[in-house]
């Protein structure tokens, strides 16, 4: 049999089969910038046709390509230039029109979220951006596949404070007027440090400033198929369970640079990138806490966990690097609490609280993501998890971010159940402290020195 | 191009036989067959040349799954570039 043998075969099947491979995304970057112009009725439809036109046939393609491959492609997605920069002057109300538009088009699509309704304040506000931001409790609420995002902080800029302060007031609005729905308009809305530009992972997703006219980026996944491997490997050391983790991830990476390729050569889009992200689903076996757990945890959150992390984060990168010909996007381990299984559970017998999964994102790729606490938690407070996290980021030239769910009238000891890929979360506990005149100075933070370091 | 069928399920008289056959009907040329029974359990695999197919690939696809369905055994058929991708750099 050509060079294949019968255990390759079976164990890409295996993978699939009983390990939950899949790819997580194929998401089409969008420019939006020729759709400017001064009347807001005219934009919209120039956003409505050039999206519903560009990207026609991508879930086609998608389908195709994963019944002709045989791996599963589980979303196909659109994101779009941030919304902010799209020129004209906009009002409150002309960008929930937008944010209405965009909805309409992923509908028309046949997608399930539309990326970039976002804005990039990290050194300050234009009038549009602020617009923009006070518009996206009420766009997340009444739009079902918009996805928002704000960048407040970078390495470079340091923290826009009043974005961080403003934010905190965004996300308890966004979960009021969604309160019927599990304040879901929470988990459609990230606050970002350091975004990257071509992340084809939602609610994080846009089309950077620097990116051609339309991108395909590719986000793989695959916890389910480490944690196997790491299972197979049994009592080993450090320097083979990090070989183990390599040789995986390279598996996989290749899987999602083949889906790249084939999706941009039918498209007739660009290739960008392919995120070597380990992306979990609530559904058991797909967990990225399994994974911390197979190392030797007794459960994630324990003493141990972010070293194990940080090992998996690395090994992750370095396997999935030499799979793919441009890497990008977020890549590394994501630790989304609802989303995965093992977070939840950790989550709910107290093992996992929000100081260590703080801790846990210094040396994974993304931050305190859908987590969930009391509904009566004050903005300040959110807004002091939010400039926390965000530090976190600036000062380690890293991307972080916070995706947090204040839910409407529940408290610690209830949860949230959102459904789907978004899963379920338990309210998590946060300081009772105030940190509200920390917050209430205002201005902007200084961007970090990169000498001296220690 | 090539795709390769994979069969696993428990064994039965004439699986290959229907496997072939399909193949034959929609002018799927087989290259190599390799199997193994283990206790009960059948594992085929089957490399085709669909270069002269006269159905849409993703049809082929849809019928052997069905195929299998039909016969209490999993069938799956996937384009050898997924397998090359993974297993050779």
């Amino acid at each position: 049999m050509n060079l294949l043998s019968f255990d390759d075969i079976f164990e890409t099947i295996n993978m699939i089969k009983e390990e939950n491979l899949d790819i997580r995304t194929i998401t089409m970057g969008i420019s939006l910038y020729d759709c400017a112009g001064d009347d807001i009725d005219t934009v919209c439809q120039r956003i409505y046709d050039k999206i519903t036109a560009k990207a026609r046939d991508l879930v086609k393609v998608g389908c195709d390509i994963e019944k002709e491959y045989g791996i599963p492609i589980i979303n196909k997605r659109v994101s779009v230039t941030p919304i902010s920069l799209v020129g004209g002057r906009y009002t409150k109300d002309d960008y929930i029109k937008i944010a209405k538009t965009l909805d309409r088009a992923a509908k028309t699509l046949g997608i399930n979220f539309i990326g970039g309704f976002s804005a990039l304040v990290q050194k300050g506000f234009t009038d549009n951006a602020r617009n923009l931001i006070a518009a996206i409790p009420e766009a997340l609420a009444c739009t079902e596949r918009v996805c928002s995002s704000v960048n407040v902080a970078s390495t470079k800029a340091g923290i826009n404070m009043d974005a961080v302060a403003m934010m905190g007031h965004v996300i308890k609005e966004a979960a009021y007027l969604t309160r019927d729905n599990q304040s879901m308009g929470c988990a459609k809305l990230v606050v970002f440090a350091n975004v990257p530009e071509d992340n084809p992972f939602m609610a994080g997703a846009f089309h950077g400033v620097g990116e051609a006219e339309t991108v395909i980026n590719v986000g793989v996944s695959g916890p389910g198929v480490v944690s196997s491997a790491i299972k197979r490997a049994g009592n080993c050391n450090f320097s083979e369970l990090a070989d183990v983790i390599k040789k995986t991830a390279f598996k996989i990476t290749r899987m999602g640079q083949l889906v790249a390729t084939e999706a941009s050569k039918r498209l007739g889009v660009p290739f960008g990138i392919v995120d070597l992200s380990l992306a979990p689903t609530p559904a058991v076996g797909d967990s990225v806490a399994y994974i911390l757990e197979g190392m030797g945890l007794e459960k994630c959150g324990t003493h141990g966990t972010t070293a194990a992390l940080a090992l998996l984060n690395d090994a992750v990168k370095k396997g999935g690097v030499m799979a793919s010909s441009h890497v990008g996007g977020l890549s590394g381990a994501f630790i989304p609490v609802s989303e995965d299984a093992g977070m939840i559970d950790a989550a709910r017998v107290g093992s996992l609280t929000l100081e260590k999964l703080e801790a846990m994102t210094a040396v994974c790729s993304v931050g305190l993501d859908m987590i969930a606490v009391p509904g009566d938690t004050p903005a300040s407070t959110i807004c002091g998890i939010i400039a926390d996290e965000i530090s976190i980021g600036v000062a380690n030239t890293k991307t972080t971010a916070v995706r947090i769910i204040p839910a409407y009238g529940k408290t610690v000891g209830e949860s949230v159940e959102f459904g789907g890929l978004l899963g379920y979360a338990p309210i998590m506990k946060v300081s009772e402290y105030s940190c509200a005149d920390f917050i209430a100075r205002g201005g902007r933070v200084p961007a970090p020195i990169h000498s001296l370091k220690n | 191009m090539n795709a390769i069928i994979t069969v696993v399920g428990h064994d039965s008289k004439g699986i290959i036989a229907k496997v072939s056959a399909k193949c034959a009907e929609s002018g799927a040329n087989i290259v190599e067959i390799s199997q193994s029974v283990l206790k009960e359990y059948f594992a085929m695999i089957m490399v085709i040349d669909i270069s002269d197919i006269s159905i849409p690939f993703t049809s082929f696809v849809d019928e052997m799954k069905k195929l299998g369905e039909d016969a209490g055994l999993d069938i799956r058929t996937m384009h050898e570039d997924i397998f090359n991708s993974m297993h050779r750099i």
